[in-house]
């Protein structure tokens, strides 16, 4: 088997240091009737690399890559493009096959890279510190929660409406067993923003306040108002960032306040991948450094004086402190921050804003076009890159409809709220720089004949 | 930076630089706020719809070219040690070969370049994935069916402890107790306390349970033990099946802690010891990169007492279609799944990878791998037990990996310089200090995917450090003499915290 060393007269040898007749009498330990005699039935036998690799080619072909096709699909994910080099140096062996920087002194690789990222996520959400990344945005949302629990010692979370959907999903899940207490502002979404009622909750029950920017709908709003008040009432203003593109062309939740800044950082070198890996964002400021979950990556000086990376504070972690720790996180996205990080520094400050102002201006362009068309209204007057329609017709069957003409034309408000939402036929469009004119043409013209094409079924 | 003071006798260089081995400053001194390595489409005429929400500030984000770019993260690169530059043998972590087919076929354009929420009948390709791997997990382990989402070990730890509670809870039974042994990962009691339960420790006896200790604690209030096996010790719990039974006389549920499951893989299923959940590893016994620290996936496989609690998303399949159950379809089917712990549907650039190592391996190639696993890590127990202690050498074979201790060292030599040694010799250290019941812990886990040439070094380099350290050999305290960086100091990092970086002049002021 190629992945296998060992010869038989290595194997051999190697049982006769042991003292064993064969390898299945190391098993010794495992009761008798628990021993499988021989391969599991029902499964096939090894394969050569040729026909794994065909069986693959076979499946991707039955899937629609993004590439191929006029592609306006976000909430949550976004397709960038990624530049050749991110892949390319991703997959260096050093990267690729380390492991957790427990041993700094042939770690700092990973770790200068860590203390990098750190820095670029910590500047990029506005905030004075973050952390070496989480599994997704979704798990960050929720340890936000968390933290801003043991912060404030108070346990009842005031979730905006214009959070994604699957996020409050997850702290809906954790929360029926922490015992934390979530108060949805709004029952469902309207086309104006929660504020209003997300102030009016506020009280001196709060720990924290989760408001997403942009939101689920594409909609920005300043954030001011709502951290000030929670402060007021000794709160937490946590925000959730699913597009980072976006704060190249957007003042950051920081600055305007947020204590506590989550995020998906998937647009930024990672790809869409289905869904992952992708790579949670924490930042926060720097008083609650201590209360954070997850890596920490810290400068420090070798035995020569020289500067040096190590993971630190990890007393606030599992493998130390136990039933007493911050988060059961054991791990992060490393490869994917890798990612994050160098896509990050290809753009750079320039880079960055560039890209966000072609996304905006692109979005601005295609909602023009698209609300043109007879009964086609704009649900979210400010938005970033993405933006929400609603449409004449019910989504769903029409976003089908263009997808078997070869059009991935946004995500129905159906697919994510088990009840629509509460806007009617909305249709969530995103548009990023991938995005070309004449894609935007197309998807015109076949949104115009899905719906036309309903009307007349 | 700088100045090289070469305390290893050699002579300095102006750079800091030593031939092959590059100092690299952070992107924040060699970038630039201009510097761009991208060109970007020109920005089309637009009205603006930002609002009063347009960034005025400075991000302070650096740039490099490509060609920069490129040269600072290979400099970074080589300075770290990976599977790929040789013997990587942290025990409980299994740091096996990660196979190149494996990155092939998840690049693949059908594969990396879909999107999360397309519609499903663009999807059927990955959805295909899913369910095959899904197939194949369940039927390694003999259980009923496989929650896919959870996104690493710790994360399915949390899935399987939330699934248990759902059960108990469905039939109104608040129990508040999780049995977890001293020999755990610590990931445990967090998971468990983070579940809400509080967490009462099982102790040891010569490296595994002690069973009556565990069955008289059992009671109305227990509801369930978290038990990883092949243990922490690298043995195997003999009596998971007299455990599991007494637990389930008892109203409780057995968690069993998958991360040494390549010890079994093929020859044991733990469907039939009796679990009722286990994670996973993918990123071990399924050999996905560990890239530096994540991402890994961590599939928790679930008995049919706990299926219906499982968490969503789900693929199903429907003659030739699949379909996969979210939030809009569960409530007519999967009407007691416990709720959903991710965004989406987990780690499928993961899956992607773990089966096409499956597949590669087959059914009889997975049985060589656990078997070839162990062979190796008692082939490094039995070559070493007369040179380090060995606390359970006499208890039998080992499984997965070999634990020593620190025990027979000179006054003021520790596991510490053992493992700082090693590195000098070439090699990454073993996990240390872990499991806390030996003190001073070695646990070396060497996998099915090193030779036997390889090991045969490995021993007699680990061998020559042990004496050093027993002789007292004084220039042992300071290794690593080699490596990019001696001795860090961890002590001053948790002191002064600095976690970002900050301009020179600034840092200065903020003091």
């Amino acid at each position: 088997m190629r992945y296998l060393p060992l010869t038989d007269p290595d194997r051999d040898a190697m049982l006769r240091v042991i003292g064993a007749p064969n390898i299945d009498a190391l098993f010794v330990d495992v009761p008798e009737d628990a021993q499988l005699t021989g391969p599991i039935r029902d499964l096939p036998d090894h394969m050569p690399e040729m026909l794994v690799e065909r069986h693959f080619s076979d499946l991707a072909r039955k899937n629609r890559a993004a590439a191929n096709h006029p592609f306006f699909l976000g909430c949550g994910a976004y397709r960038h493009h990624v530049p050749a080099s991110v892949d390319h140096l991703i997959q260096r062996g050093e990267f690729l096959t380390a492991y957790t920087p427990y041993q700094p002194e042939i770690a700092q690789g990973t770790l200068q890279m860590l203390f990098e990222f750190q820095t670029q996520v910590a500047r990029l959400l506005g905030c004075d510190v973050a952390n070496a990344s989480m599994y997704d945005g979704s798990t960050a949302c929720w340890e936000a929660i968390g933290m801003a629990a043991r912060v404030t010692k108070r346990k009842r979370a005031i979730l905006s409406s214009g959070l994604h959907p699957h996020y409050v999903s997850v702290a809906q899940t954790m929360a029926k067993f922490t015992g934390d207490v979530l108060d949805i502002a709004t029952p469902e979404l309207v086309a104006e923003t929660d504020e209003a009622r997300l102030l009016a909750a506020i009280d001196s029950e709060t720990s924290c306040v989760v408001v997403q920017y942009p939101d689920i709908l594409g909609r920005i709003a300043d954030l001011s108002e709502v951290a000030a008040k929670a402060h007021e009432h000794g709160a937490l203003l946590v925000a959730v960032v699913t597009e980072p593109v976006a704060l190249g062309a957007c003042r950051s939740p920081g600055e305007m306040g947020a204590d506590i800044v989550v995020g998906e950082g998937q647009s930024l070198g990672v790809g869409l991948q289905f869904g992952g890996p992708y790579v949670g964002l924490f930042a926060c400021k720097e008083k609650f450094v201590r209360q954070m979950p997850g890596r920490l990556c810290g400068e420090t000086v070798d035995a020569e004086g020289k500067r040096g990376f190590v993971l630190t504070l990890s007393t606030r972690e599992q493998h130390i402190r136990r039933e007493k720790a911050t988060s059961n996180i054991c791990t992060n996205s490393g490869l994917c921050a890798l990612a994050f990080s160098i896509h990050m520094t290809l753009l750079g400050e320039k880079g960055l804003r560039e890209l966000a102002a072609v996304n905006h201006a692109n979005a601005c362009v295609a909602a023009e076009r698209l609300t043109q068309i007879p009964g086609v209204e704009l649900v979210t007057p400010t938005f970033f890159n993405e933006f929400t329609l609603k449409l004449p017709k019910e989504a769903r069957p029409v976003v089908r409809a263009m997808a078997d003409k070869g059009v991935l034309g946004g995500v129905s408000l159906g697919r994510l709220y088990p009840d629509g939402g509460g806007i009617e036929n909305g249709l969530v469009v995103a548009v990023t720089e991938t995005v070309s004119a004449e894609d935007i043409e197309t998807f015109a013209a076949t949104l115009t004949e899905a719906l036309g094409a309903e009307a007349l079924a | 930076m700088g100045a090289n003071d070469s305390s290893d006798g050699t002579p300095a260089t102006t750079t800091g630089n030593r031939a092959l081995m590059l100092e690299e400053a952070l992107i924040f001194e060699i970038g630039g706020s201009d510097t761009c390595g991208v060109d970007l489409s020109p920005v089309p005429a637009h009205t603006s719809r930002l609002g009063d929400l347009s960034r005025s500030r400075p991000i302070g984000l650096p740039g490099l070219s490509e060609p920069e770019t490129v040269r600072h993260y290979t400099r970074l690169s080589r300075q770290n040690y990976g599977i790929d530059l040789g013997f990587f043998p942290l025990g409980s972590c299994t740091m096996k070969h990660n196979p190149r087919l494996n990155e092939k076929v998840a690049r693949m354009k059908g594969f990396a370049d879909i999107h999360p929420l397309a519609p499903i009948s663009t999807v059927q390709g990955a959805l295909a994935v899913i369910h095959q791997l899904a197939h194949w997990l369940v039927t390694l382990t003999g259980m009923d069916s496989v929650a896919m989402s959870p996104k690493a070990g710790a994360h399915g730890e949390l899935c399987g402890v939330l699934a248990i509670r759902a059960a108990l809870e469905a039939r109104g039974d608040a129990r508040e107790v999780i049995l977890v042994p001293e020999s755990a990962h610590g990931t445990n009691p967090a998971t468990a306390a983070f579940a809400g339960y509080r967490v009462e420790s099982i102790p040891a006896r010569d490296g595994r349970v002690d069973t009556d200790a565990l069955i008289a604690k059992l009671g109305p209030n227990v509801a369930g033990v978290m038990i990883t096996n092949p243990n922490t010790c690298g043995l195997f719990e003999r009596d998971l099946k007299i455990i599991a039974d007494a637990v389930h006389a008892a109203g409780g549920f057995v968690y069993c802690d998958g991360a040494n499951f390549n010890a079994i893989v093929g020859r044991v299923r733990p469907g039939d010891l009796g679990v009722d959940a286990m994670h996973i590893n993918l990123h071990k016994t399924f050999s996905t990169p560990h890239g530096g620290g994540g991402p890994g996936s961590g599939p928790v496989v679930f008995s049919a007492a706990l299926s219906p609690f499982a968490p969503l998303p789900f693929v199903e399949k429907d003659g030739d279609d699949y379909h996969l159950v979210e939030e809009e379809t569960a409530q007519d089917h999967h009407a007691s799944s416990f709720g959903r712990m991710v965004a989406f549907h987990g780690q499928m650039g993961m899956f992607t990878r773990a089966l096409s190592y499956i597949m590669s391996h087959g059914a009889d190639g997975l049985r060589q791998v656990s078997g070839d696993a162990v062979l190796n890590a008692n082939y490094i127990l039995r070559s070493l037990e007369n040179t380090l202690d060995a606390p359970f050498a006499g208890s039998g074979p080992c499984m997965h990996e070999a634990l020593f201790s620190d025990d027979g060292m000179a006054e003021g030599f520790s596991t510490l310089d053992i493992a700082k040694g090693l590195i000098d010799e070439g090699f990454h250290p073993m996990t240390v200090y872990f499991p806390l019941v030996v003190h001073g812990a070695m646990l070396v886990e060497p996998t099915e995917t090193e030779s036997k040439a390889g090991i045969d070094q490995f021993i007699t380099a680990l061998r020559s450090v042990a004496e050093r350290a027993k002789a007292g050999d004084a220039s042992l305290k300071s290794a690593p003499h080699f490596a990019p960086r001696r001795r860090l100091d961890e002590t001053l990092a948790a002191r002064k915290p600095v976690l970002v970086w900050k301009e020179p002049e600034l840092a200065v002021a903020a003091e």
